[in-house]
């Protein structure tokens, strides 16, 4: 089974008045069979810890480690990252014209897998994978998130997610901006991903509300570049019911 | 990404965009036209007309000199299509615009005529390889497609030095043509050419160029209308590299009413000095009632140091019109596109490949001719790869 490791991860960006750290010694370990939610306030770096660990360029690891299997993530490109088996559903997923769902879809299993997929089974897959999150099969003709709505958007991510089915799954706010059908769809989704057995899910989020539908065995809760506690669901629930107050005020005196 | 789309309701003022014009925009239609030499001065790059243009490389073809080598044409074409040397003056559909055209015409000694037949539908496309042999040549070609006739004409231009081109291109009532017209000189080669089109009633001609090699390379495109009905699609793809010119110019004069123009041009961008050019200029006079037109340019850059003109350009003289717009935008290649497709395991090269082949395919589908858009496909390939090894040895450095 998969483990994700990472250890006291220092991320910084560059800025206008140089670098800035945005996280301060990160410590999660994700094996698989686990789904993790990590809550945080706007701005603690929930999504630069998601975007750190697939690799986005704006992102300058400054010291710690993160290891998939013992295998140094952090030495591969953003392509090797996902054939290793990360996957990264994005919070505002780009626009790419000209590029069908289906060819991009196509080249994405390819890559991932190393071999063009069967034909007939692709097909029928894609043709699952779509209804299964409630979109038409046409949607495989239109260009890759263009004038996709907020929500079609996310579905796509899902329908990618359980196509290319990554050994880790990290989540970055899937369910902002969604309605509540949308979220129920997309949750379900994620759920039919984890109950494969021996699948890490990181869940980044900053509602409650999605956790009614995905239940994490753990909960990080995320301030200011770092964990500030770890608990099981019922963390959870106690920031549902008194928001993120404690810990910020927390945060801010260490 | 920096986008200039103006939608132009009817009535409106005509406009003009352009940064830093130095010279005051004037009326399309006062423009000179001649078949005399002398009425047009030797460019100097500031006239308006010149001013993208590096003129210093275009001395040989400013000359009022006789060519110093022929230039090798060769027709392949179906039964039925007549194709034969005429005397330059026959057809007069195309009036020099400018120095080059103007001794492009009076030193191409003949103009080939490429006629096909009214009524004819041909099954193969007609193929005109014009080959430039090295050293100054001139050519002057006329396709001239017969009422109600449909067909596929492809000029493939290629070899080496200086080539002047005039192309005069008559649809007649009801035809459709589809005219393909190829630049791939070589490396140092300098190819300018001037195509008018004079569009029947209710006739179609779809131009498209195509622009894939030598170092500097302008086409002018104008077209005409010869009675009401008339449509012209006109369609550009260019991908300019280190070093290379690529310059279209487009004036599509509406003056016979109900008449339609729809212009796309497409080009990419990439390496040291790469330069691209678009002027889209459309006239809708006082007559041409009805009037349906839209011009659009898109350019995708792909490497530093690489730069894109574009200027459209509407002058409007009847407020009696279905519609007329234009859009120019200018992008660099977005790293996020990269990160993204990355992200799903496709490697950095093959994320570009589908990028790019993403920015041309609706216009590549649009040609309608397969062998153009295969052989479009593989160039665009090739120069991709070349684009990336650049790349890949500017991250080492």
């Amino acid at each position: 089974m998969a483990t994700l490791e990472i250890r006291d991860l220092h991320v910084s960006v560059d800025t206008e008045n140089g670098p800035k750290e945005i996280l301060r010694g990160v410590d999660l370990t994700i094996a698989g069979g686990q789904t993790h939610a990590i809550m945080g306030p706007n701005g603690s770096g929930k999504s630069t810890l998601a975007y750190s660990i697939a690799g986005h360029p704006k992102y300058n690891i400054t010291s710690g480690t993160v290891t998939l299997d013992g295998e140094d993530v952090l030495a591969m490109k953003v392509d090797e990252r996902a054939r290793a088996g990360l996957f990264l559903a994005m919070q505002y997923p780009v626009e790419v014209p000209g590029v069908s769902v289906s060819n991009f879809l196509r080249t994405a299993k390819t890559a991932i897998d190393g071999e063009a997929p069967k034909l007939r089974t692709w097909v029928k897959d894609v043709n699952k994978a779509l209804s299964d999150l409630e979109m038409d099969a046409d949607f495989g003709q239109r260009n890759v998130n263009e004038g996709f709505s907020g929500g079609e958007k996310k579905r796509h991510e899902i329908v990618q997610l359980e196509l290319l089915n990554p050994k880790i799954a990290i989540l970055d706010e899937t369910d902002s901006g969604l309605d509540i059908d949308a979220l129920k769809i997309v949750s379900t989704g994620v759920n039919r991903f984890a109950e494969q057995g021996d699948k890490g899910v990181l869940l980044i989020t900053h509602y409650t509300r999605i956790l009614r539908y995905i239940h994490p065995d753990f909960v990080h809760v995320f301030v200011d570049g770092r964990i500030a506690e770890e608990g099981g669901p019922e963390l959870a629930e106690e920031l549902e019911a008194n928001g993120y107050e404690r810990f910020v005020k927390a945060g801010a005196k260490s | 990404m920096t986008a200039t789309e103006t939608l132009v309701a009817a009535g409106n003022r005509a406009h003009s965009h352009g940064p830093g014009s130095p010279v005051p925009l004037q009326a399309r239609s006062e423009r000179t036209t001649s078949y005399d030499v002398a009425d047009f001065a030797v460019p100097n790059g500031r006239e308006e007309d010149w001013r993208f243009t590096p003129v210093k490389a275009l001395k040989a073809l400013f000359a009022d000199e006789a060519g110093t080598e022929t230039v090798k044409v060769d027709v392949q074409a179906p039964e039925g299509v007549v194709f034969e040397p005429v005397a330059a003056d026959t057809f007069k559909i195309l009036k020099p615009q400018d120095r080059s055209a103007a001794v492009a015409w009076k030193h191409a000694d003949k103009a080939l005529a490429v006629r096909i037949p009214a009524d004819a539908e041909l099954s193969e496309p007609v193929h005109v390889n014009v080959e430039s042999l090295g050293g100054r040549g001139f050519g002057h070609l006329v396709i001239e497609a017969g009422r109600h006739s449909r067909a596929i004409v492809i000029v493939d231009h290629t070899g080496a030095g200086e080539l002047g081109t005039n192309v005069e291109i008559s649809v007649g009532d009801g035809a459709e043509l589809r005219m393909v017209t190829i630049q791939q000189g070589d490396g140092e080669s300098v190819h300018l050419a001037q195509h008018d089109a004079l569009v029947g009633r209710d006739a179609k001609l779809n131009h498209v160029a195509v622009t894939l090699g030598g170092k500097v390379v302008r086409v002018a495109t104008n077209v005409r209308y010869a009675g009401p009905g008339g449509d012209a699609v006109l369609l550009g793809v260019y991908f300019a590299e280190a070093g290379q010119h690529q310059e279209h110019r487009l004036f599509v004069d509406h003056e016979a009413p109900h008449c339609q123009s729809h212009v796309t041009y497409k080009g990419a961008l990439a390496g040291e000095s790469a330069h691209s050019v678009w002027i889209g200029d459309v006239l809708i006079r006082a007559a041409a009632e009805g009037t349906d037109t839209f011009e659009l340019n898109r350019n995708l850059i792909l490497t530093d140091g690489a730069r894109a003109d574009s200027v459209p350009n509407l002058e409007i003289e009847t407020g009696e019109i279905v519609g007329a717009g234009h859009a120019s935008a200018t992008g660099r290649f977005d790293d996020e596109q990269l990160f993204y497709l990355q992200a799903r395991g496709i490697d950095e090269d093959e994320a570009r490949r589908l990028v790019v082949s993403g920015f041309f395919n609706d216009i590549i589908g649009k040609i309608g001719v397969p062998e153009v858009a295969e052989h479009l496909h593989d160039v665009i390939e090739q120069k991709l790869a070349r684009t990336a090894a650049l790349t890949e040895a500017t991250a080492a450095q």
